[in-house]
Order: structure tokens, then C-alpha cells, then sequence
């Protein structure tokens, strides 16, 4: 099976939603939308859904036009970031509903359920009322609806979003490993760059309704094809810095020189943005290319094995995300090197025109 | 939030449309072909607009309109402020607030002509303990005869019935005020009056809205609690328009200047309650 | 400002009960004036309950709540100087930004002059002065919940500000920004901050100290690398760090712990502690981030089989099997990934003892709790 948006907009009073999206998502595929709040990620899956119509465009599956066609004749699963069950219905009931509407003897229904609920490990609360359980146990038997009837497309909208941290991770890692086992196309929504990481599939960067990239997710991580991808797609977002390359060398907001190197030969002179990302900034000379830089500390963020530490010259910010525990007052004078290979530069207007490289190291603890 | 656009949404609310032609437009054109003819038996004729000049120039219409207005003004402002009252004052969990509920929505289920004869009765000077007790207090109390205590019964007997509403609607609207406001207030070390201010009424604004449309459509409406009470008296001093409307179009048959007289009487409930909802919508958008 | 004493505290809300359930067990704090505490835990395990008795919305069925000395537990929220910031954002509606910041102000009576430049100054640092003009209803979550923060800071009397999981509705983009500037509004204005939060990597890059809460317990109370590098409960090692800690059980034997054949050699204090307590519930912790992970044998490595990779962009989580135990390693974005097997090693500094769940220290110098 599979889902295909072919030039998909849709406009509500005026305002594009959508703005030509074209996609295709394969069967048994997972494939994560990541954008900001309002932009378009639940638009885009309720036109996968049918719950809307698109503007123009089509909706295809399996290359036929399933536009006019209803939900409800489609087979299609939807979770939401609230915990939505029928309350009045104990966790079993609520988990049969799909398959008690699709008929289902009672022999088969009460082996899916088991099968599932054992999955999802909620069996011990199969015979509770959801507004018993916890959260997490609540969005457990929510999901367990949507998978138990073998839908098409399952849809999750920011579905771990009102969870504890720990309880996402866990989820999250439920998740990747129940659908490495089914054949149906997953599509996740959310606003966390890591959690797209962690879910691994595709991920499709969505930003005010445009697709801004879209395909393997470490493929889109490690090659964002433009700085709002780039921005999206890291935690801290990534620096960016305005720069030139002229014939000889790089210059950084007119005060930060470096001769070319290899990596940046075969661009042309011209202005140009750079982006560099927190985690390949360091306090120390790394590598041959590395380029220092005097900089002034605002804050460092310490957590127990990593340090934040956000810094700022006149020119530009930057944020700096190191391993270990680094203790710095505000307003400290230090350096910090840039590995230059690790540049990833973009056009003026955007666009990506070379992706860092990377260098794999051969030692496994340096 | 996002609206979905569908065209089979019109199928849905097609019934509506044709249930609202039968119960609203066809019998209001009816109104509007009698006022603007003459009808005298099966003869008609047509005479524009000159029933509606009359009505205008009618000094006993033009009396009871002002009556209305005082009547719809007094009623907003006694019934609004004191239901809010009402409601801030109500407790907020546990039995009590069960029972308050229920002794509020008490007036709500009586009948409004017996509102009427309740009150007819309780006014009485002679058995009426509300008459009697006022009387006995020194008070030369007599709605029958006074007009101006016939229009104190009115309005009581109108508060009476319909503060429970407003009172009801903004104690559902207080409640759904999140604790964090009432939190953050006494933090801030707010007065009262500032909570209330800048908490309570900027949340009860669209229970209030509904309230006050309600209450100012209803008693510019009013017609069988003072008809049953004083029957328009004494002479023509609590006579509200509807009731004036009545004596017009069933007692004296003159259908055609009714006619036109409840085009008018739509026209300002539908221009009244217009100014209400853009003057308390206002400056939501800005 | 104040310092925060949480004196033989606990709560339970049927104290009088023939067995009362305590939501809050006894505990006993101090927190020093001028600090950034964070108060951590998964829902349910008291952390809003204990914000609760803080600010003063609860009072505690045991125990005294002590401001600078002075105890407030009879003393109302308005009344103890507390501002607090919550999770979904509380704005007065109708009134502007300006309005807003300089409300707690008028409500104290400050003069026109002192509200004006109070005012501009927290708008200036929270980077508020371009809206202070806009009605409040019509600003976006982030700036609401910045504007709710000014209404504490304005204040010069402010004892401590907390936050109910300030961060909860706000876009992961400017989650950063806004955790920046409140780790320097913390650093400027030094005002003891309480955060509550479910989320480690929230608590500690804002605290300085975070309290780490389980089942109405702090089982941990300490710096956040305390936290991170020397957890002394179980659920301490699991709860922080992304992935938690791994852990083995393990059996005496007569070096000090096995893992079947495999031996942990232990430390003098280790061993004591393995005489002394009886008990068989003994497992060994390592951090993902401490796990070695060679390509060719090693003297002290053990062959483990690769079972998979998660590219984590800045990171990579390789789950390794080791008989049947799965151990999580994490490995730099550059390093390079083993395949089908390799050989993993557990420096002894970073393996930790656990008898009964609870830490053996490795030496006598962390006995801060």
C-alpha cells in the first residue's frame, strides 16, 4: 500500500494551510512530521485522514484518487495529543470498539485485544474504566485502539506530548519497535527535533504549511536543505553566522578571517550564511581547520554530563553544547573553535549549498 | 482554530432552514402583507406605509414604548448586577452549593401566568402577606390603584422570576475559571474588587452577553406576568407594548396597523439587541 | 528573598486516619536564600504537592514550612511574599503588558515614578518593551508566560518565585530561549527560584540543586552531576540522565560481585558494605555515557553482540546484548559504530554498587545527604 499527496493545498479563508505538498508515504514505513505549533502538521494529517478535502490537489492510495471517499470507509486510525477513550467503557471495551463496529466474532476480538493489550502491557487493567489509570496507561489504551483493528494509516498527533519525560522515552522506544513488525504507513507529529531522531523512518520538516524537506530521517538530520530545516531539525537550534568567502579567504561579520580550506574550495566568492551546530563547537582545538574565536559567556546551562553554554561577541550568538560539566561565570572572555569542516553553508536566500562533512573517527574515545 | 470546510454541511442544516421558514419567515410576511393593506372583511386594500406613519404618531404607542424602555432598562440593571452578586456569593462546592442551585432554579419552573397570580395575591393589602405586611408597616401600599406601586410589583415581581438566570449562568461562568487566576491574584496581592475586576468579569463576558440578550429581548417582551397582576393598570401605566399590541390586533381587529406595529416592535428588539452584542464584543479583536 | 527551611515536613491529606497515606513523607531541607532548586519527578510523586505547602495554598499535616527563620505554615499565600508562575500561562486579560508588570505594584501603592521605571527595566531584560502597549490577550504563549514571570519580578520584596512547569505549553524553539533567560534573570537578580518539572534536562540546567522525588519521597537532593554521577537510588540512575542508567543484577562470589562468569572487582568500602548487609538484591549501574566500547578484544572488555543503533544526531545509542542483559552505550556522532559485535568495558570509577536498590558510596568524602 500507499499514501501519495500530489500538489495537496489546502486554503481556509484566505489563509494556506497547506501550501502544495507532495509526499508519498510506503506501507510499513514510519514517518515523522516536524514543524512548530500552527505549522500544518495536523492540517496535513486530517487531509491523509479525509477528514478534510483538499483545496486543490489529490489524495492518493495506491494511485487511485481517494478524495471523495469518507473516513469511515477508509481504514484509518487516528491518536491525539489528549487521552481520548470512551469513559463510560472499561479498557477492554474501549480497545474492542473498532473491531465489535467491524464485526468481529468475540473469540477473535478477545484474542486481538489480548494480543495488543499484552504489546502494550496494560493487560493487568484490561477490566479498569479509563479515568483509573494514569496517563500514561490512558494514552496506552488509546494507541491500543488504534492498532487493534490493522488499519491502513494510523495517524499520531503529538500523541506523547502530555506525558513524563521518562514515560516519552519509553514510549517512544515501544513505538519504534511495535511498528518495525506491521505493515502500515505511520505517520507522527511533533514540535521535538529529538524525538523525530529517535523515532528514526522519515521525517518531513513542515514550516508555515510548506514542506520544507522530506526523507530518511538521519539523511534530512545530517543534510538540512535550507537554514529553516537546519534551525528546525537541531536542539539547540543551530548557529547561524553571516559570513563572505572571497578569493583567499572566509570572513565571518568582517571580523573573524580564515584561509579557505579544502571543504570550502569549491564555492564561489560571494556572501553566504554558515551554520554550525552547537555540538561540534568546542573549547578546545580539535582538528587542523579549527578556527577560533574570542567570545564573551552570557549563561552556561549545566545539566549533569552536558553544558549549554551560550556565548556572544558583537557580531553574532552562538550556543555551544559540550559534554561534561564546564563552570563559567557571565561575562567571561573565552575562546571557542570552530571545526570549519563541519560548516554547513547556505545560500542568502536559504538554501543549503554544502553540508558539513563527516569525518569519522577512528578512535572510540577521543 | 482551524475550520473545516465541507459543502455537505448544508444538507445537514437544510431541515433547519426549511423548519425555520415555516415557524419564523412565512407567518412574519404574513405580518408584513396586513401592514401594509387594508383589510375590512374579504375587502383589502393596499395602503403603504400609512398604518406604520400612524403608529408612529400614536402619543399611547409612543407612551408605552418609553414605559418599555424604562421597564427593559430598570430590569437590566437591577437583574445584571444583583445576579452577578448572586453568583459570587453562592458557595463553591459541597452540599450547600447543590441546594442554592436548587432554590435558585426554583423561579425558573413556575409558570409565568402563575408568576402573575402568585403575586396578585401576595401584593393584596388585604390577604396578600407582602401587601398586608407592608400596609402593617405604615406603608400605604396598594398596586391597584397606585400606578406607582403597581410598577414596584412589576419589576419585583420580574426580579423575582429572573435573577436566578443571570445568577445561574454566571455561576457556571465563575466556575470555569482556572484556580491559577484566583492563585496568581492573591499573589499579586490583589483587592477583591480587582479580582473581580480583572478576573471574574473579563471571563463572565460571554455568559453576560447571553444573559443580557435574553433578559432585554424577554421583558421588551413581556406580556403575561403584568397582564395576569395589574392588567395594564392602573389606567394605562403598566401597559408594555405587547400588551398594547394585543388590545390593538385582538381586541379592535385593527389588523393592519397591528400588523405594522409588530414590524416596528421586531425592528427595535433586533436593533436593541444588535447595539448590545457589538458593544460588549467590542475591542475582543484588538 | 529568603532561605527556605522545609523543617520534619511531611503531609498527608487523612492524617487522622487509622493508617493515613502520606503524600508528602517527612523530609527536612534547607534551602539556601539566593538559590535555584528544582524539584524533579515523575507526576505523582508529590512534587505539586510540596510546591503547594511552599506557597502557601496547602498546609502541611506535619512539620514547619520556615521563611528565613520565621515559621509561615498558619501564613497565606498573599501574605508570605511568594510569586509563582504556572503551567498554563495566567495573564490579566484586559489589561496591557504595562498594566500587567505594574499591577502587584499598584496593588502595594508604589508611586507613578517607581512603577514607571521598575516597569521598563523588567520589560527591558525580558525583552518585553516592544508589546508593553498590547493587551495581554493577544500575546503569544511564550510572551505570556514571560509577562506572569515580570509580575513576580517587579516586586523588591519577592521571596522566592516558583514555577509549576513554566515551560509545558511553549514550542521546543523557544523552550531555549526562554530557559536561557531564566537562568540569567536567576543570575542577576539572585532570587530563590523554585522549579517544578518532570523533564531532568529542564531541572538541571536551571537548578542548582535539584530535589529528586519519588512516591512522596526526595530520594536525592543534590547538585545535578551528584545526580547524574553518583545516584544513590536506583530509580535515581534511571530517572536521569536519556537513556537512564543500566543496570545488572549480580551475585556474590567470593571477589566481591559476579555477572555469571564475569567478576566486578569492588573497593575496600564496597566490600564492607557487602559483609555487613545481608542481602541477595544486588545490582551493579553504569551510565551509557561511561560504557567503552572497543572494536578488538580487551584484557577487561567483554564481547557483546550489537543488537541496534539509534542515530540520535549529536549522539548515538547503540544497545548492546550482554548474555541476557541489554546494556545501552553511547558513542560520539563522529565515533565510529561497531558492527555484529564489540567489546565493552566498565571503568570501575563509574560502576556503582546497589544493595537493596540504595547506593553503596565508593568513598566516605559523599556523604553530603
Amino acid at each position: 500500500m500507499s499514501l501519495t499527496l500530489e500538489n495537496v493545498t489546502q486554503i481556509v479563508d484566505g489563509q494556506y494551510y497547506i501550501n502544495n505538498a507532495n509526499l508519498t508515504f510506503e506501507s510499513g514505513s514510519f514517518n515523522v512530521l516536524l514543524g512548530r505549533t500552527l505549522s500544518g502538521k495536523t492540517s496535513l494529517m486530517r487531509l491523509m485522514a479525509g477528514l478534510d478535502k483538499p483545496t486543490s490537489g489529490r489524495v492518493l492510495v495506491n494511485g487511485l484518487d481517494v478524495s471523495g471517499v469518507p473516513v469511515r470507509k477508509r481504514n484509518v486510525s487516528m491518536v491525539y495529543q489528549q487521552f481520548i477513550n470512551y469513559p463510560s467503557m472499561t479498557v477492554f471495551d474501549n480497545i474492542a470498539s473498532p473491531l465489535r463496529l467491524a464485526k468481529e466474532s468475540e473469540a477473535v476480538i478477545k484474542q486481538k485485544v489480548i494480543e495488543i493489550s499484552d504489546m502494550l502491557q496494560i493487560t493487568p487493567f484490561l477490566s479498569r474504566m479509563p479515568l483509573e489509570l494514569s496517563g500514561g496507561q490512558q494514552q496506552r489504551t488509546a494507541m491500543a485502539r488504534a492498532l487493534v483493528k490493522d488499519a491502513d494509516i494510523i495517524l499520531f498527533d503529538e500523541p506523547l506530548v502530555n506525558l513524563d519525560y521518562k514515560l516519552r522515552e519509553e514510549l517512544r522506544e515501544e513505538m519504534r519497535e511495535l511498528f518495525a513488525r506491521r505493515n502500515t504507513i505511520a505517520v507522527y507529529a511533533t514540535t521535538e527535533a529529538n524525538e523525530a531522531l529517535a523515532l528514526g523512518g522519515t521525517t518531513t520538516i513542515l514550516h508555515e504549511g510548506q514542506i520544507v524537506q522530506s526523507g530518511p530521517t538521519a539523511e534530512t538530520y545530517h543534510k538540512p536543505c535550507n537554514v529553516i530545516a537546519a534551525t528546525l531539525f537541531n536542539e539547540p537550534p543551530i548557529n547561524m553566522i553571516p559570513g563572505r568567502i572571497t578569493k583567499t579567504e572566509v570572513t565571518f561579520d568582517n571580523t573573524v578571517h580564515f584561509p579557505r580550506t579544502s571543504e570550502l574550495q569549491s564555492l564561489q566568492e560571494g556572501d553566504y550564511q554558515f551554520g554550525i551546530r552547537p555540538s561540534h563547537l568546542s573549547l578546545l582545538p580539535k582538528n587542523d581547520d579549527d578556527l577560533e574565536i574570542s567570545v564573551q559567556v552570557e549563561v552556561a546551562e549545566i545539566s549533569g554530563s552536558e553544558t549549554f553554554l551560550h556565548v556572544r561577541n558583537p557580531h553574532f550568538e552562538m550556543v555551544l553544547h559540550l559534554s561534561g560539566v564546564h563552570n563559567y561565570t557571565v561575562d567571561e572572555k573565552i575562546k571557542i573553535y570552530v571545526p570549519t569542516h563541519k560548516l554547513n553553508v547556505f545560500h542568502e536566500d536559504g538554501n543549503l549549498i554544502q553540508a558539513c562533512s563527516r569525518r569519522v573517527e577512528d578512535n572510540y574515545h577521543g | 482554530m482551524k475550520k473545516t470546510k465541507s459543502n455537505k454541511a448544508w444538507f445537514l442544516v437544510l431541515p433547519v432552514f426549511i423548519l425555520v421558514a415555516f415557524s419564523a419567515i412565512v407567518p412574519l410576511m404574513t405580518v408584513v402583507n396586513y401592514s401594509i393593506q387594508d383589510i375590512f372583511g374579504a375587502t383589502r386594500y393596499f395602503v403603504g406605509v400609512e398604518w406604520y406613519r400612524e403608529i408612529l404618531n400614536n402619543s399611547r404607542l409612543q407612551d408605552s414604548l418609553v414605559r418599555q424602555f424604562v421597564f427593559s432598562g430598570s430590569v437590566l440593571l437591577i437583574e445584571v448586577p444583583l445576579g452577578i452578586a448572586v453568583a459570587l456569593m453562592m458557595p463553591k462546592a459541597g452540599k450547600w452549593s447543590v441546594v442554592t442551585l436548587l432554590v435558585l432554579a426554583l423561579p425558573l419552573l413556575v409558570p409565568l401566568n402563575v408568576v402573575g397570580t402568585i403575586w396578585q395575591i401576595f401584593g393584596r393589602a388585604d390577604i396578600g402577606l407582602f401587601g398586608w405586611g407592608l400596609n402593617a408597616l405604615g406603608m400605604d401600599y396598594n398596586y391597584a390603584a397606585n400606578p406607582m406601586d403597581a410598577w414596584f410589583t412589576v419589576l419585583l415581581m420580574d426580579v423575582w422570576h429572573w435573577t436566578s438566570l443571570i445568577a445561574l449562568l454566571c455561576y457556571s461562568g465563575l466556575r470555569a475559571i482556572p484556580d491559577a487566576y484566583y492563585q496568581a491574584a492573591s499573589i499579586d496581592r490583589a483587592s477583591n474588587w480587582a479580582v473581580f475586576r480583572y478576573i471574574q468579569l473579563p471571563k463572565l463576558k460571554s455568559v453576560l452577553l447571553i444573559g443580557v440578550l435574553l433578559r432585554f429581548m424577554d421583558s421588551f417582551m413581556i406580556y403575561t406576568e403584568p397582564f395576569v397582576l395589574t392588567g395594564g393598570g392602573p389606567g394605562n401605566s403598566t401597559t408594555f407594548l405587547s400588551q398594547a399590541l394585543t388590545k390593538m390586533a385582538v381586541g379592535q381587529f385593527d389588523i393592519g396597523p397591528a400588523g405594522a406595529f409588530s414590524i416596528i416592535y421586531f425592528l427595535i428588539i433586533l436593533l436593541v439587541s444588535w447595539l448590545f452584542y457589538t458593544a460588549m464584543t467590542h475591542g475582543d479583536s484588538k | 528573598m529568603a532561605e527556605i527551611h522545609l523543617k520534619s515536613l511531611a503531609h498527608s491529606y487523612n492524617r487522622h486516619a487509622e493508617k493515613p497515606e502520606y503524600a508528602i513523607r517527612e523530609m527536612d531541607h534547607v534551602w539556601h536564600d539566593g538559590g535555584a532548586f528544582a524539584l524533579l519527578g515523575p507526576s505523582g510523586c508529590g512534587k505539586s504537592t510540596l510546591l503547594n505547602i511552599i506557597s502557601g495554598l496547602l498546609k502541611p499535616s506535619d512539620g514547619e514550612v520556615l521563611f528565613n527563620g520565621v515559621k509561615v505554615n498558619d501564613i497565606l499565600p498573599q501574605d508570605r511574599n511568594i510569586a509563582q508562575v504556572f503551567q498554563f500561562p495566567v495573564v490579566y486579560d484586559t489589561m496591557s503588558v504595562f498594566d500587567n508588570l505594574a499591577f502587584p505594584l499598584r496593588n502595594m501603592g508604589a508611586g507613578d515614578a517607581k512603577i514607571q521605571s521598575k516597569v521598563s527595566e523588567i520589560a527591558e531584560i525580558l525583552e518585553l518593551t516592544e508589546v508593553l502597549k498590547k493587551k495581554a490577550a493577544n500575546l503569544t504563549a511564550d510572551e505570556k508566560q514571560k509577562v506572569s514571570m515580570g509580575r513576580g519580578l517587579v516586586r523588591d520584596d519577592v521571596s522566592a518565585i516558583l514555577f509549576d512547569e513554566p515551560l509545558t505549553v511553549i514550542d521546543p524553539q523557544l523552550k531555549w530561549k526562554l530557559r536561557r533567560k531564566l537562568k540569567q534573570i536567576h543570575q542577576k537578580f539572585k532570587t530563590t527560584m523554585v522549579y517544578v518539572t518532570h523533564d531532568q534536562l529542564e531541572a538541571s540546567t536551571f537548578a542548582d540543586k535539584i530535589a529528586l522525588m519519588y512516591q512522596g519521597q526526595v530520594v536525592q537532593f543534590g547538585t545535578p552531576r551528584e545526580l547524574f554521577e553518583q545516584p544513590n537510588h536506583t530509580f535515581v540512575g534511571y530517572f536521569i540522565g536519556s537513556p537512564g542508567m543500566n543496570f545488572l543484577e549480580v551475585k556474590r562470589c567470593e571477589q566481591g560481585v559476579c555477572l555469571g562468569e564475569k567478576i566486578f572487582p569492588l573497593n575496600e568500602l564496597e566490600k564492607q558494605a557487602l559483609q555487613m548487609i545481608d542481602s541477595n538484591n544486588l545490582k551493579v549501574g553504569i551510565r551509557p555515557e561511561f560504557v567503552h566500547v572497543w572494536d578488538d578484544p580487551d584484557d577487561s572488555a567483554y564481547r557483546a553482540e550489537v543488537e541496534f543503533v539509534e542515530d540520535l544526531g549529536t549522539y548515538k545509542i547503540v544497545s548492546l546484548r550482554l548474555g541476557e542483559h541489554l546494556i545501552k552505550a553511547r558513542l560520539q556522532e563522529d565515533q565510529k559504530v561497531p558492527k555484529e559485535h564489540a567489546f565493552i568495558s566498565f571503568p570501575e570509577q563509574w560502576l556503582m554498587l546497589y544493595i537493596d536498590e540504595f547506593l553503596v558510596a565508593k568513598d566516605d568524602h559523599n556523604e553530603e545527604n
